[in-house]
């Protein structure tokens, strides 16, 4: 192995253990819902390329509104998915759509984008 | 003559007590123009009915400004048809972009490549000056980059951001690879000859990934389209207006939001029904196809329930509105539809497992198959080498073929149920019905019409069955008893006249008697002509004994004190049973019966509809218990009922099928609701469940196929032992193909049709 050889090597390792703690082992937002007068738990999520934020906790049994605000046109974001809840519910582009659920089960509920590469999770409590 | 008013309804803000809400009307009410205003507190709502011509909602908004309130403008998004509206005309003007997008990619592509092939040719590299060539192609290659290519990545650079990586991270790293690198060699080729390598340039490569890459793009998002399409002709079949009367008598076309409930609507023939409601005038027959698949338009008369979006095919009549908006029928129907297909069938965990981790794994992938080719490539190529083959992994990687495997399946089959009145409640209720092993029947309203009908109509010789019908349907017309309604029917349905009956009287638990062209009628069982001492002929008797040998009802003729004939009533088989159970037990299923009857009737009904297995005499409480005796054999069980007494066990079973137009309990318990009242729809559960599951675990098999063996290749695993590399450029065409092979395969199921 000559020296490029070995540089290669030590940046392309060096860059699969980058990639691997980036996307799977690094620290996340975290968002608690606010709850407003009527004691509906609300969230204003925004999607562009991902969820933010993508960890939102809320209370159980009290109603939970989430305002997706889809900032951008990318089809990868254009559908929402929550299976526990069973919504499936299209993002139209620029705009807000609200999602309503009702948490009756504590534990972590996630939702994902069309085809589960973006992906964001409900905590109950 | 009054003017027509229109009426509006205001979102008020900035109300904090009743005392502003009557404010607000009585500034409302002093506009002119304005005939009547309410203000509700609790809704923020204000409903006003004015002259168009004299005032207009413009004015309205300024009479409550000016009292000191706001108007909400209202959210767009409220009704289905209209959401469903917004988003499809967003989809098509991303559509016409991405097509825009595609086609400038492709046309520079055409451009590019021929042009790159020249260096393939010594005689005309001579005379080319390779470093002006390399800038042109430079110069073509960017508007494919920065136009048709920039979507991707703007998205993996914001997917990045939220450490989420998507398909688009995947093609923007492998397109910006090869573009950088041709980049370094047009601009500083000094760099790579100084170390005895070729300039060469991947222009070509980059714009025609792009190129194929959207073409894919194309054809998913064609695809996806239809996936939904029976979706959007439910929501569709949404009346606009209905034809309201009002008080005054007159016939005015509204729009359907203003229908209230109480409304008195006109539906004239060829007409759609607006909404929900029963009729209170006129007969007709409805097309009620669309909602519940029955192909036979249904006879329906005054008190009987009609449904929005369902067809008036022969006479006129009206009706009072019962239910409006999200309640109505149809309503419920797309609510739960839309349900079905955001949920998660328990098949697509082991997919969906992968695409979460799917993308950053590739990656690696690429960068050790990288850092490979780079130590173990002869020093000359190794650089070329490295990158080409680290762009094939990123680019042959296909994430969309997994995501897309299960959904769009799904998509499609729970629409095509519902245009078969086949409602599945999610998922995992189609995956539950294509284990389905065993059917278990509840008799009465699933294979019976779970109503009595009049089977045998017996007269002692010397009689006229036809004028004896007419006395005792004389009688019957009178009795609200369930067997004298039968027994009515039996009469119209053979044509009958209809005569009079005077002194009608009913005899609790026996039967009724009257006075019919002046001779005395007795109609009942044994015992009410044994307490008019009425004596019953041997033949008669043999021939009661053979009727109830047959588990059916006797009712006894008596006229003028002489015991004349007999009408024999059942719960009859409906037409359709027996076929329908022919068709599952030629599904491999078997099919099991459970009645509460006594074990000679259900040994003659089950033998009628050729059912081998019956449990008799179950009482309701015990009908959960029978489904569990099933399962505890091993078996998967489907239970078919209708009704509040089977909800326990339709929740037992593995999956529940209610029948008929269900009660709300029995659509709570069942994983599927069959809107049509005949077995047929069990059939047509049963198979498009096997259809789908088929096409889903095809779908997935291919997706995990087509990655575990592309990836691989794409690195060069085969180049030690064949010499085979895969061009990025082939790469990206498989990569194009596979999510549209995925999308193309579920929407075979379009094509789903049980008849």
């Amino acid at each position: 192995m000559d020296t490029p050889a070995i540089m290669v090597t030590v940046i392309g390792l060096a860059l699969a253990g980058f990639v691997l703690w980036y996307f799977f082992f690094s620290a996340r937002q975290t968002a608690n819902a606010v709850s407003s007068s009527s004691g509906v738990q609300e969230v204003a999520i925004t999607v562009k390329g991902g969820y933010s934020p993508d960890v939102i906790e809320v209370e159980r049994g009290k109603p939970v509104q989430l305002s997706f605000y889809r900032d951008e046109e990318n089809s990868c974001s254009e559908e929402l998915l929550m299976p526990d809840f069973s919504i499936r519910r299209d993002l139209p582009a620029f705009k807000t759509t609200l999602v309503e659920l009702l948490p009756k089960e504590a534990g972590t509920f996630p939702f994902t984008c069309g085809m589960g590469m973006l992906r964001g999770s409900l905590v109950v409590k | 003559m009054e003017p027509a008013t229109k009426t509006e309804t205001l979102d008020i803000e900035g109300m904090t007590c009743a005392s502003c809400a009557s404010f607000v009307e009585k500034s409302l009410s002093r506009t002119p123009g304005v005939q009547r205003a309410m203000v509700n507190f609790a809704t923020e709502k204000a409903t006003v009915d004015y002259v168009p011509t004299q005032a207009s909602p413009a004015t309205l908004k300024e009479a409550v400004i000016n009292a000191g309130y706001g108007v909400v403008e209202r959210a767009p998004d409220t009704s289905a048809a209209e959401r469903s509206a917004e988003i499809d005309r967003q989809k098509a003007l991303a559509y016409q972009k991405l097509k825009r997008r595609f086609w400038v990619a492709v046309g520079l592509a055409l451009l590019i490549m021929p042009l790159s092939m020249l260096m393939l040719w010594p005689a005309m590299m001579a005379r080319v000056n390779m470093q002006w060539l390399n800038y042109a192609l430079l110069l073509l290659t960017l508007p494919v980059l920065l136009y048709s290519g920039r979507e991707f990545y703007v998205s993996a650079w914001n997917g990045f951001k939220h450490r989420a990586a998507n398909m688009d991270t995947l093609i923007a790293v492998g397109t910006g690879a090869a573009f950088l690198y041709s980049l370094a060699a047009t601009v500083v080729p000094g760099f790579f000859t100084s170390r005895g390598l070729m300039p060469e340039v991947y222009y070509d490569t980059t714009a025609t990934i792009i190129a194929l890459i959207l073409l894919g793009k194309v054809l998913e998002l064609r695809a996806k389209t239809q996936t939904s399409a029976a979706m959007r002709s439910l929501i569709g079949l949404q009346a606009k207006t209905a034809r309201v009367v009002r008080p005054d008598g007159a016939e005015v076309d509204v729009p359907i939001e203003q229908v209230q409930l109480g409304d008195i609507v006109v539906v004239r023939p060829g007409e759609k029904v607006a909404t929900d409601g029963l009729i209170t005038e006129g007969t007709s027959a409805l097309d009620e196809a669309m909602l519940t698949g029955e192909s036979l338009p249904v006879q329906k008369q005054v008190g009987d329930p009609v449904f929005g979006a369902t067809l008036n095919k022969t006479g006129s009549f009206r009706f009072r509105v019962t239910k409006v908006g999200a309640d109505t029928m149809l309503s419920q129907i797309v609510k739960l539809v839309e349900d079905a297909q955001g949920s998660r069938a328990p098949i697509q965990r082991m997919a969906d497992k992968v695409s979460a981790i799917f993308v950053p794994t590739v990656v690696v992938i690429a960068i050790l198959t990288f850092v490979l080719w780079f130590d173990l490539a002869p020093a000359g190529t190794r650089l070329p080498l490295a990158l080409v083959n680290f762009v094939a992994v990123l680019i042959i990687a296909c994430p969309c073929a997994l995501g897309l495997a299960t959904p769009t399946a799904i998509m499609v089959s729970t629409g095509k149920g519902a245009e078969h009145g086949v409602l599945i409640r999610n998922a995992e209720a189609l995956e539950k019905a294509y284990q389905v092993n065993t059917v278990l029947l509840d008799k009465t309203g699933t294979i019976t019409k779970g109503e009595p009908s009049v089977t045998d109509f017996w007269t002692l010789p010397g009689q006229e069955a036809g004028q004896l019908l007419q006395v005792v349907a004389a009688v019957e017309r009178q009795s609200e008893h369930p067997l004298a309604e039968a027994v009515v029917r039996h009469a119209e349905a053979q044509g009958a006249a209809s005569l009079t009956a005077t002194g009608f009287r009913a005899v609790e638990g026996k039967g009724a008697a009257a006075t019919v062209s002046g001779q005395a009628v007795l109609i009942g069982n044994r015992r009410l002509l044994a307490d008019e001492t009425v004596s019953l002929s041997p033949a008669l008797i043999t021939q009661a004994e053979q009727l109830l040998g047959q588990a059916k009802t006797v009712l006894y003729i008596a006229v003028a004190g002489q015991a004349v004939g007999l009408i024999g009533v059942a719960d009859t088989v409906r037409d359709t049973s027996a076929a329908a159970i022919k068709k599952l037990q030629a599904l491999g299923i078997e099919v099991v019966m459970m009645t509460g009857d006594n074990a000679e009737t259900a040994a003659q009904v089950a033998g009628q509809v050729g059912i081998t297995r019956y449990f008799a005499e179950v009482l309701p409480a015990d009908k959960a218990g029978k489904v569990k005796e099933l399962q505890a054999e091993g078996r998967t069980v489907a239970m078919v009922g209708d009704g509040i007494n089977d909800a326990p066990a339709l929740a037992q079973a593995d999956i529940g099928l209610a029948i008929g137009s269900g009660t709300d309990v029995a659509m709570e318990a069942a994983g599927i609701t069959l809107m049509r009242s005949d077995l047929g729809g069990v059939v047509t559960a049963i198979e498009l469940s096997r259809q789908t599951i088929r096409t889903i675990k095809q779908n997935l098999f291919f997706a995990f196929v087509y990655n575990t063996l592309g990836i691989p290749v794409a690195a060069g695993l085969l180049y030690p032992f064949f010499g085979i590399l895969l061009s990025p450029m082939l790469a990206a065409g498989a990569m194009a193909l596979s999510s549209v092979s995925v999308l193309t395969n579920s929407l075979r199921l379009r094509s789903f049709d049980n008849h």
